[in-house]
């Protein structure tokens, strides 16, 4: 059966170029960048070269970039870096309610340890409000994280205004670009960033690599501690093949950017269309306009995601939910709920992702799929039919 | 993460729908994960002779569901009652540790549409 891969914001199939890369690489390039002998010099150029190339894509310097072992652990560094750099002027961050559990998370540990957090409400679009961020920053604020694009909507964050605010403030500002770097146009100056944190595998690279960018002068303490590599804010022997798949990876990215970002939102609004066309009872979760080119999210009233991901998977269509029983915590996607979606509405999410590799007819397909699976699932459910009676059906 | 038994409930589930005029109905709602189940039984001279289901939930909530309408069919009520997540989960061939409050789900929709007959039954036979 050929299958249908409709979940890029999860993670992307490596791209082919990319590949080559990694495997001439390991091949190739064994040595230690740390050494001083050919071998050496040589994995030093090569990771030079793919800091270069990272940087050049948000218009950074190469030695603001430090290669991580992905977007978590960017996302990690950098809060907490930004947190203990700057104890002396205060303990308190800002961040948002839909911000990857990467962040979350991070923030919640500092909390226990005595830091104070805000998190921001977004409203129906998952969209924050730039008034509550100003009024949230306060003379001991110390970091704003806010990410650019949501990975469950695709919902885009004003960033550029964001950035201004904090540089007023005098506040450093953090940005997870997991889903954004190669996708939207980023310019660290002009959009007043100091940190932001990218993941090679959500771009056609491999998985277990990314990078932080860390502007020059933003005051950070290692959370690391070991070797002088990566400027001593991130110890240990270089991940040789993963950065040189993540450089060839944001070179494709930013070459195609234009072109591609294009074609995914075709695609994307095809498939809208053709879901509004043939399933009623629907609706979009996101911003219908500021969002991700190749991001859609829909609930199917009545039903439940993980049932409906499993009849697409028969099919051979890959998709995800934010429904508390795909979850392991058997909660509610917390983006859709801080959006004000009711745990019904976020039961019957799904969230389609496009990249690369997908087609028109592949979209058309799904079209066709997509209603008998929705239909099925409502014959089933308890909630469609007293909706139908109460419709006098 | 499913096993076939579970896939094939799935795909197929038996004794799915609304019942016509059911002597008992039970349903309940999952505190956990927030689905819900409801079931519909038909009873003569003590025994389940039909039994239907409407579901609303995961993948694991309508293959249990299923199980226990097959595993009911045909019992008298005092065997039913015997019936619980564990004996449903079992003739899945298992369930994911964090589904196992799915199977749950179905017991209670089975004891609560017995619970529901009886108090009926009760209720009918009051001078
Ligand atoms: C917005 C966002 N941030 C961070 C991450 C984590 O990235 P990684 O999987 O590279 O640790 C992800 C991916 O799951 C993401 O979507
Ligand atoms: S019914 Fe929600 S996890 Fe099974």
């Amino acid at each position: 059966m050929k299958r249908i891969y409709l979940d890029h914001n999860a993670t992307t199939p490596v791209h082919p170029e990319v590949a080559d890369e990694v495997c001439r690489c390991l091949r190739e390039d064994f040595g230690n960048a740390g050494t001083l002998y050919s071998y050496g010099r040589e994995a030093k150029k090569l990771v030079d070269d793919a800091r270069e190339m990272i940087a050049s894509v948000i218009g950074a310097k190469r030695e603001e970039i430090l290669f991580t072992s992905g977007g978590t652990e960017s996302d990690n560094m950098a809060v907490r870096g930004v947190a203990y750099g700057n104890i002396n002027k205060g303990r308190h961050l800002i961040t948002s309610t839909i911000e990857h559990h990467a962040i979350l998370e991070t923030c919640k540990a500092l909390e226990k340890e005595g830091f104070e957090v805000t998190y921001l409400p977004v409203d129906e679009y998952g969209t924050i409000k730039l008034d509550e961020l100003k009024n949230a920053i306060r003379p001991d604020t110390t970091l704003i994280t806010i990410m650019h694009a949501n990975n469950e909507t695709g919902t885009i964050q004003p960033v550029s205004e964001i950035g201004r605010i904090a540089r007023e403030k005098g506040v450093a500002f953090h940005t997870d670009t997991v889903q954004t770097y190669g996708k939207l146009k980023i310019n660290v100056d002009e959009m007043n960033i100091d940190l932001l944190s990218v993941s090679a595998h959500k771009l056609h690279g491999p998985k277990g690599v990314g990078a932080l960018y860390m502007r020059k002068g933003v005051r950070m303490k290692p959370v690391m501690f070991g070797g002088h590599q990566e400027r001593k804010m991130r110890p240990g022997t270089h991940n040789m093949p993963g950065i040189a798949g993540l450089g060839k990876a944001a070179e494709i990215a930013s070459r195609d950017m234009q072109v591609e970002g294009e074609r995914l939102l075709k695609l994307r609004e095809r498939l809208w269309e053709g879901i509004k066309a043939n399933i009623p009872h629907i609706r979009l979760n996101g911003h219908p306009t500021e969002r991700l080119n190749n991001t859609l999210n829909v609930s199917f009233e009545f039903v439940e995601g993980e049932s409906l991901i499993l009849s697409l998977d028969d099919l051979g269509i890959c998709v995800a939910s934010g429904s508390a029983c795909t979850s392991d915590s058997l909660e509610p996607s917390h983006v859709l709920l801080a959006m004000g979606c009711v745990p019904e509405v976020a039961h019957g999410s799904l969230r389609f992702s496009l990249g690369r590799g997908n087609t028109e007819d592949e979209i058309d397909l799904v079209i066709q799929a997509l209603p008998k699976v929705v239909e099925r699932m409502r014959s089933m459910s308890p909630l469609y039919r007293e909706f139908l009676k109460k419709q006098g059906k | 993460m499913y096993s076939e038994k579970v896939m094939d409930h799935f795909r197929n589930p038996r004794n799915m729908g609304e019942m016509e005029n059911p002597d008992g109905v039970g349903k309940v709602g999952n505190p956990v994960c927030g689905d819900m189940m409801e079931l519909y039984i038909k009873v003569e001279n003590d025994i389940i002779t039909d039994v239907k289901f409407m579901t609303f939930g995961c993948g694991a909530a309508i293959a249990t569901s299923s199980m226990v309408t097959e595993l009911v069919k045909g019992k008298t009520l005092d065997e039913a009652l015997k019936i619980s997540n564990a004996t449903v989960a079992e003739a899945l061939d298992g369930l994911p540790p964090v589904k196992m409050h799915c199977s749950v789900l179905a017991e209670d929709a089975l004891k609560a549409a017995m619970e529901d007959y009886r108090s009926k039954k009760a209720q009918a036979f009051k001078p």
